[in-house]
């Protein structure tokens, strides 16, 4: 494992408890997913699902969430990821990000299933904007990332 | 990968049934600390700045507004003096039960529960100044929620308006019971079963019981907002906007009560 993997991780766990007012925090994007889901396409003979896994158990802890919350999410994202990757590594960029607004899609509908579960009200297609921001993310941190890859010879 | 799914769900099963997973949760909560810590680093520095680096004049000014809002506050509080010694004589009187001071700790938030559906912040002291599981959550305005959780150094603050929490409270105005129950939305509260006949109006002032023996009693909570009566329908649909100022507050009042032994404080 990379130094470099582990500190994007890093930032994106920090990113995602940044405080907000309450109202806004539906708008956040899924930092954590984002970056789960690109070590998993470009990176994925060393990025495995039970990485995603772990990383969705940390996200928990430090979100404060159920434990397993996000690391179930994470888990099926990483194994579409893993399943599609050669495909959708030779899109065009806006292509994958619909790909990824459809992963991240399904991330928050396991979420907001979890959440129903537990008695907290699901409101319906808001819980998408997150995960349109997220798709519309998901260019800017191809391409830095890409150079960043280049950059340390990450493998 | 379908083990480790049948591993979360499993994990979240346990976690939602039974009480198995939380003495480990406030040892791994220590954990998320230093996160919230960093993203917390830029309004300390604001902070910081606006404390230190301030003009003269302003200094004088702000003194002096501040000297003239201490008098104010002074010569209420020589009223409340009065009244208060009254109050506990007629108590003495009336052979009932002393009114009880509360101690006060103010503590700092430091970060917002990222999920949208969870109403929680966490807050800088814990274990350590005595904070404990259960304890109640004020700002200057009203009762904001109560500690569901501690660490060594900060606790976990689930308000009154996550679905997940409700208070028992009284009518200031005639002294009807009832339960105000949150509904996820940080400006409404519900009032949970109340009766067609029950007086009730917009505009009430509902005031902690202390009934349940989490909350401490007489502590303002929320002003009624609407009345739905609908003759059909067996109870009304009352709902209620938090005195406290949930969205704004960034020093919380935490209270201590006489007497109590923490609910499961953890070392």
């Amino acid at each position: 494992m990379h130094w470099l993997v582990i500190a994007s991780i890093m930032i994106a766990f920090v990113l995602s408890v940044v405080p907000t007012s309450f109202d806004m925090r539906l708008w956040r994007p899924e930092f954590v997913a984002l970056v789960v889901i690109y070590w998993s396409m470009y990176s994925s003979e060393h990025f495995g699902v039970f990485m995603a896994w772990c990383c969705g158990l940390l996200h928990d802890i430090i979100e404060l969430s159920p434990m397993g919350y996000s690391a179930l999410g994470l888990v099926v994202v990483a194994y579409i990821s893993h399943l599609s990757y050669q495909r959708i590594r030779s899109y065009a960029l806006w292509q994958q990000a619909v790909w990824v607004f459809i992963l991240v899609g399904i991330y928050q509908l396991l979420g907001n299933w979890v959440n129903g579960l537990m008695d907290k009200e699901v409101e319906s297609p808001t819980f998408l904007i997150a995960a349109m921001i997220t798709a519309f993310l998901w260019p800017l941190v191809v391409v830095t990332m890409r150079s960043v890859k280049i950059r340390f010879r990450i493998p | 990968m379908l083990v480790l799914v049948l591993i979360s769900l499993i994990l979240l099963s346990i976690g939602h049934y039974t009480q198995w997973l939380s003495p480990i949760r406030s040892y791994i909560n220590v954990f998320s600390t230093p996160f919230y810590w960093v993203t917390n680093l830029p309004s300390k520095t604001v902070e910081w700045f606006d404390e230190y680096i301030v003009s003269r004049e302003t200094l004088i000014k702000k003194n002096r507004q501040l000297r003239k809002k201490l008098l104010i506050q002074q010569t209420k509080l020589q009223k409340m003096a009065a009244l208060y010694s009254e109050n506990i004589r007629l108590r003495e009187l009336m052979n009932s039960s002393k009114l009880l001071q509360d101690e006060v700790l103010i503590a700092e938030l430091m970060g917002i529960s990222p999920d949208p559906k969870v109403h929680k912040v966490i807050i800088n002291k814990g274990v350590l100044d005595k904070v404990y599981v259960g304890q109640a959550v004020l700002d200057a305005f009203g009762l904001m929620g109560q500690v569901v959780s501690v660490t060594y150094n900060t606790a976990e603050v689930l308000f009154i308006t996550d679905n997940a929490h409700a208070i028992p409270v009284y009518i200031n105005r005639n002294g009807v019971r009832t339960v105000v129950e949150g509904v996820g939305d940080l400006y409404s509260l519900r009032l949970s079963y109340v009766p067609n006949t029950m007086d009730i109006v917009a505009g009430d002032l509902l005031v902690s019981s202390g009934l349940g023996g989490r909350f401490p009693a007489g502590y303002p909570v929320a002003r009624v907002d609407s009345v739905n009566y609908d003759p059909g329908q067996p109870f009304s649909t009352v709902y209620a906007k938090p005195t406290a100022q949930l969205n704004r507050s960034r020093h919380v009042l935490l209270v201590f009560r006489e007497g109590h032994v923490g609910l499961g404080t953890t070392q």
